[in-house]
């Protein structure tokens, strides 16, 4: 069994948490006081996710905000940058436009957060 | 070329604060509404913040910057909102003329019938530290690091130090780790982080970034482009302890030392302003102490999150326009909110009584089972941190019952 030490964002209280992970599960954890707390604790030991958000270039210069429509695992987050450092856009681009469709395969899209005319 | 004219209501600042106001303006009826902003585009400080977390309160969804303020920009855009770019507000005085200026009419004097101030906030910058050292290049402020990543797209460095472990600071180190660049560590004065226990899980110890607490830079190394910075431990007093220095090679610097309300132009109106803010005194109205002015958003005190910078927008706005209309309720039993134990700052600063109030306020230190007491009510919170604000309301009954000072205290356990 391994032991994770693991700090509780869900208030401000900031529990710090000592987590039994085993086989990739949470089996148990310490100093926690509330249940949303051994909520986010299984989730972030178990199957951690991210908002994910970067800039691609736009051709003739530039660069153009985008971000994922959904939260992808944590640990693909620098895949999804090098995918998105590939890329470039041309105006013009609309506001939630799609730019990559099913990003990683992980079943959601990269859309621009700005629009470009 | 010179344009003179009266204005009904004159915004200065197109950020989310004053978009905000000029909208809820445009809803009271006011036809004639000027936003004036110095950038290029407007939206203020929000189109380079390109993460997510925006407008969870405000909208109930989770939005990047952009697209945030995009909502703003275009609402404002189909109310047909006069927003003029590129134009530099000089000077403001007592009778309510607004002297600006931009590059394609020159010089602009106008005669406002209400002002409202919505400059934001500005970075503190080196010069304010006092850190020795040359002046090689590769220094910059979160901000500016900030706007050459994510509106430019420049890479400002390729081995970056932080000096502040405020939210700016701890989004910078989260955006510079995802593209690739090495953050060296994240150096903070205090015994905690100056920002939110969310960013310090999901900007550093996601990418494995050092958190060195109690510790500050004491020497920048370099002469064309930064080499390296000394960082050194603290004492209690915050002064370094020698025979603790440590040397980071870095091409960077990134400062993240702090937010200042933008009030030359209040105060050289001779606006009022509160030492513990930085900003202009304002009553729940979001009225100065000038006739005709008002104010919201960052410029009255740095707020954590964008939708109650909005929130305090519409207040302005929605003021001004009973103000011109000749409906706004005149300040007749004014009390005095006085900031008491744990509590750094207070907004606004001065009730009228006229209406329910919230009170938006930040603890100077970490407790935990924390009551809130003001006025004589008393509010439960788990725990409370400086990073983050306080939000209470009172209602107009309970405002109306309140004694000629309201005194503000936050009591608790200490939390470590
Ligand atoms: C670098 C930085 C990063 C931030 N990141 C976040 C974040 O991640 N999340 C968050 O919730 N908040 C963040 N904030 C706080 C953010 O500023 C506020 O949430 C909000 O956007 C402030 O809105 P505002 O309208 O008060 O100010 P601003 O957005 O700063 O707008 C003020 C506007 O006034 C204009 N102006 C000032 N003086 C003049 C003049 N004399 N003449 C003409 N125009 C003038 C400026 O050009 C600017 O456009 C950040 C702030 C900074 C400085």
């Amino acid at each position: 069994m391994e032991v994770k030490e693991l700090t509780c964002v869900i208030c401000p209280l900031g529990c710090r948490a000592k987590v039994y992970v085993e086989g990739g599960r949470a089996v148990g954890w310490e100093h926690l006081e509330c249940k949303a707390g051994e909520e986010y604790v299984k989730r972030e030991v178990e199957r951690p996710l991210r908002d994910f958000f970067t800039v691609v270039r736009v051709k003739g210069g530039g660069v153009l905000p985008v971000r994922s429509t959904g939260p992808i695992p944590k640990e693909r987050l620098k895949e999804a940058v090098k995918e998105l450092a590939a890329v470039e856009v041309e105006g013009p681009v609309r506001m939630g436009e799609v730019v990559v469709k099913n990003l990683l395969g992980l079943g959601v899209d990269v859309v621009a957060t700005w629009e470009l005319e | 070329m010179r344009v003179e004219g009266e204005v009904e209501l004159v915004v200065v600042g197109g950020g989310a604060a004053g978009l905000a106001a000029a909208l809820k303006a445009r809803e009271e009826g006011i036809e004639e509404i000027w936003v004036l902003d110095r950038n290029e585009r407007p939206g203020g400080i929000l189109p380079q913040c390109i993460h997510t977390g925006f407008g969870l309160h405000y909208f109930g969804e989770n939005l990047t910057g952009p697209e945030y303020i995009h909502r703003f920009i275009r609402r404002a855009r189909e109310e047909g909102i006069t927003i003029k770019l590129e134009t530099m507000v000089l000077r403001l005085t007592k009778e309510r003329e607004v002297v600006a200026v931009n590059p394609s009419e020159g010089l602009l004097k106008l005669k406002a019938g209400a002002v409202i101030l919505a400059m934001g906030c500005r970075e503190r910058p080196r010069g304010s530290l006092l850190i020795p050292g040359g002046r090689p290049a590769g220094i910059f402020t979160a901000g500016t690091a900030q706007r050459l990543l994510d509106l430019e797209g420049y890479l400002p460095g390729r081995e970056v130090v932080i000096l502040g472990s405020g939210d700016v600071g701890l989004i910078m180190a989260r955006r510079f780790a995802m593209e690739g660049v090495e953050v060296k560590a994240v150096v903070e004065l205090m015994p905690y982080p100056g920002g939110l226990g969310r960013n310090v899980v999901q900007c550093l110890e996601d990418f494995g970034i050092p958190l060195l607490l109690r510790r500050t830079v004491t020497h920048i190394h370099g002469r064309e482009r930064v080499e390296a910075v000394t960082v050194a431990e603290v004492d209690g007093e915050g002064n370094p302890i020698p025979g603790t220095e440590r040397k980071i090679p870095c091409d960077t610097l990134v400062l993240s030392v702090g937010l200042i309300p933008e009030n030359e132009l209040s105060e050289g109106a001779g606006i009022e302003l509160d030492e513990r803010t930085g900003g202009p005194f304002v009553d729940e109205f979001m009225r100065t102490s000038l006739e005709g002015f008002f104010a919201c958003g960052n410029v009255v005190t740095v707020f954590d999150l964008v939708d109650h910078v909005t929130l305090t927008g519409e207040r302005a706005g929605k003021s001004a326009s009973q103000y011109l209309k000749g409906e706004l309720p005149p300040p007749r039993r004014v009390r005095e909110v006085r900031p008491g134990e744990n509590v750094r700052l207070v907004v606004p600063q001065r009730v009228s009584g006229e209406g329910p109030v919230t009170f938006y306020l930040r603890v100077s230190r970490p407790l935990r089972e924390a009551r809130v007491e003001v006025g004589g009510k008393s509010f439960f919170r788990k725990a409370v941190r400086p990073p983050e604000m306080l939000t209470v309301e009172l209602g107009k009954e309970e405002v109306g019952g309140l004694g000629g000072e309201i005194p503000v205290r936050v009591l608790g356990k200490p939390l470590g």
